[in-house]
């Protein structure tokens, strides 16, 4: 088991639990992923793919199962240390980054990710620098506005840098939770084809949520689709290349249909 | 006039560490923390208190640091921790800080009239210098506590720039964010509102010994004080960055004396004493009621405009296609 990187052991989360809204979230999920995967995860609403990135990161943690990174189980860590193997981009734009603070204060938050935070300044002039060069990567002219407010930055550029901010200090695991949802097609477009650059050159193990089925095609070397808290289809490299938007809405109807015979058959 | 005008503005910097305090939860950690009523009191009584009892004013006086930095962290434990709501964690520690401050004194008041404080020490060593023939010994007082402001005011600054301040700000700012960068929000918050209280406490101690006694009613209204501080200021001087804010803030309490000030000379007002929260209330209303106001006016303003210029496009295409 040495080389799965993200490991997942027989999770469950049940929200609510005993009462008359009692929703199983997640139902024995096992997940191994590689170093250097790219997995690309869709389903329906409530499908159970946020509580999965949740139970990843330590925002939630399961009733029974383990999480375990890079071989070391962190089932219990709790999400502040956690973060420091993980990064994350969100749906909201407004979420991945600090509005009232400058580009730079906030590239500085994001470099002190692995590291003990202490009286140290922030932002030296080494470290500006280096924050100017990684910015230029993203072709957007952020680095020549180091000092402007993250506020007044649009979605689109918030969620550029969100994505640097995330990947620049090489986290064991990305986890990209429907980033492009909120922005417009073009926008979305430029946010995908930096997530792809990105990954590309860091190799990071990555877990990306999408509602986008052409997204989820084109990105990564493998797909997983989510329904009803389980994993419901497992696509690698191989088969993934030749798969279609069609073939896969074919396929999800196919074992939906299915798992709705079984559960007539059940109850009938 | 002028010695109110004098008064006002010694008073204004006096109370001004306590608006950065104030500033320091509020805005940057967003969390409007009550404690201040109590640890303000804190600082007086305790620095009153061992000055009576004949510890040097200079360490008296940063004692009462060290007591607001625990009363803050403790708020900070009890909103953390304890999972309490912001306003009622102060509140609670505001209500527990009442009888720890009647214990420190031991009674409702303690007088530092014959007692040798931090400003009488600052005197007579300006006495010793022999300053007083140039300047009168009646300005060491506001000169001392001007470089005391600025030098607390630098250090708030640079601390807020290293990367334990860059946490806390942006546990103010999106908690969520800072999670995600392996930041313990609850560590940042109760070390941050212990750092405000800091200030709260130490500019009671001044304000004890500029006065000559600590009351344990000193600190009613406190919060509401500062605030007015900050949000004038931030009106008045403005937040473009975090140097110029935290000089805004203590300009803000200057300004906020020399209004009250003001108030209390305009004869058919008629004001007491006593009237002296009420008036504060009402500025801080104003301040938080007219910006909004203003911008609406504004804006219609604005789009009055642009619906003329609009009109008279209009009109001049028309007159063109004719």
């Amino acid at each position: 088991m040495v080389s799965s990187l993200l490991k997942l052991s027989r999770i469950h989360k049940v929200f609510n639990e005993g009462t008359i809204d009692e929703k199983v979230a997640l139902e024995n999920i096992n997940l191994h992923l590689k170093p250097g995967d790219f997995v690309t995860v869709i389903g329906s609403n409530g499908a159970g793919k946020s509580t999965l990135m949740n139970i990843i990161s330590g925002v939630l943690i399961p009733d029974y199962g383990e999480v375990y990174i890079d071989g070391k189980n962190v089932t219990n860590l709790p999400e502040y240390k956690r973060s420091r193997l993980i990064g994350r981009v969100f749906q909201d734009p407004m979420a991945g980054t600090a509005p009232t603070m400058t580009i730079e204060e906030n590239l500085a938050i994001a470099y002190s990710r692995n590291k003990n935070r202490t009286l140290a300044r922030g932002v030296t002039k080494k470290r500006k620098e280096w924050f100017r060069e990684q910015l230029k990567t993203l072709n957007l002219g952020l680095e020549n506005r180091l000092n402007a407010k993250v506020g007044l930055l649009s979605g689109g550029e918030r969620q550029a840098l969100s994505l640097l901010m995330a990947t620049f200090t090489e986290p064991k695991i990305l986890l990209l939770d429907e980033h492009t949802a909120a922005l417009d097609p073009a926008r979305a477009e430029l946010v995908t084809n930096l997530t792809r650059d990105i990954v590309e050159k860091t190799k990071l193990t990555t877990l990306m949520v999408t509602h986008n089925m052409q997204q989820a095609i084109d990105l990564g070397n493998r797909l997983i689709m989510m329904d009803k808290g389980q994993i419901i289809l497992d696509i690698d490299e191989e088969e993934k290349k030749k798969l279609t938007v069609e073939a896969l809405l074919a396929e999800f109807q196919r074992i939906r249909g299915e798992k709705l015979a079984s559960d007539r058959a059940i109850l009938g | 006039m002028g010695t109110a005008l004098f008064s006002a503005f010694e008073f204004g910097i006096l109370y001004a560490l306590m608006a950065l305090g104030v500033y320091l939860s509020f805005r940057i950690l967003d969390f409007p923390d009550l404690t201040v009523d109590g640890s303000f009191v804190t600082g007086g009584a305790l620095a009153a208190s061992l000055i009576v009892s004949g510890v040097h004013p200079m360490y008296a006086t940063l004692s009462a640091l060290v007591a607001g930095f625990i009363a803050g962290c403790f708020t900070g434990i009890l909103h953390t921790k304890g999972k309490i709501n912001p306003l009622l964690s102060g509140i609670l520690m505001m209500i527990a800080l009442y009888s720890i401050n009647l214990r420190i004194m031991g009674r409702a008041n303690v007088s530092l009239l014959n007692e040798d404080t931090f400003f009488t020490k600052v005197n007579d060593f300006w006495e010793s210098l022999g300053l007083s023939n140039i300047i009168s010994a009646n300005w060491s007082t506001l000169i001392v506590m001007v470089i005391v402001t600025l030098v607390v005011k630098i250090l708030v600054d640079l601390f807020l720039k290293t990367e334990i301040g860059l946490a806390i700000r942006a546990t103010g700012d999106n908690k969520r964010m800072i999670r995600s960068f392996s930041a313990n929000t609850d560590w940042l918050i109760i070390l941050g509102l212990g750092l405000s209280n800091a200030l709260v406490a130490f500019s009671g101690a001044f304000v004890a010994q500029y006065s000559g006694f600590a009351d344990v009613g000193m600190g009613v209204g406190m919060i509401v004080v500062g605030l007015a501080s900050v949000i004038i200021g931030e009106a008045l001087f403005g937040t473009k960055t975090l140097v110029r804010t935290t000089f805004a803030v203590i300009g803000g309490a200057i300004v906020y004396r020399i209004i009250i000030a003001l108030a209390y000379r305009i004869k058919f007002l008629e004001l007491q004493t006593g009237d002296l929260k009420l008036i504060t209330a009402i500025i801080v209303i104003i301040a938080l009621i007219a910006p909004k106001i203003v911008e609406n006016v504004k804006e219609r303003r604005r789009k009055k405009r642009r619906h003329i210029e609009q009109m008279a496009t209009e009109k001049k295409d028309g007159e063109q296609l004719a």
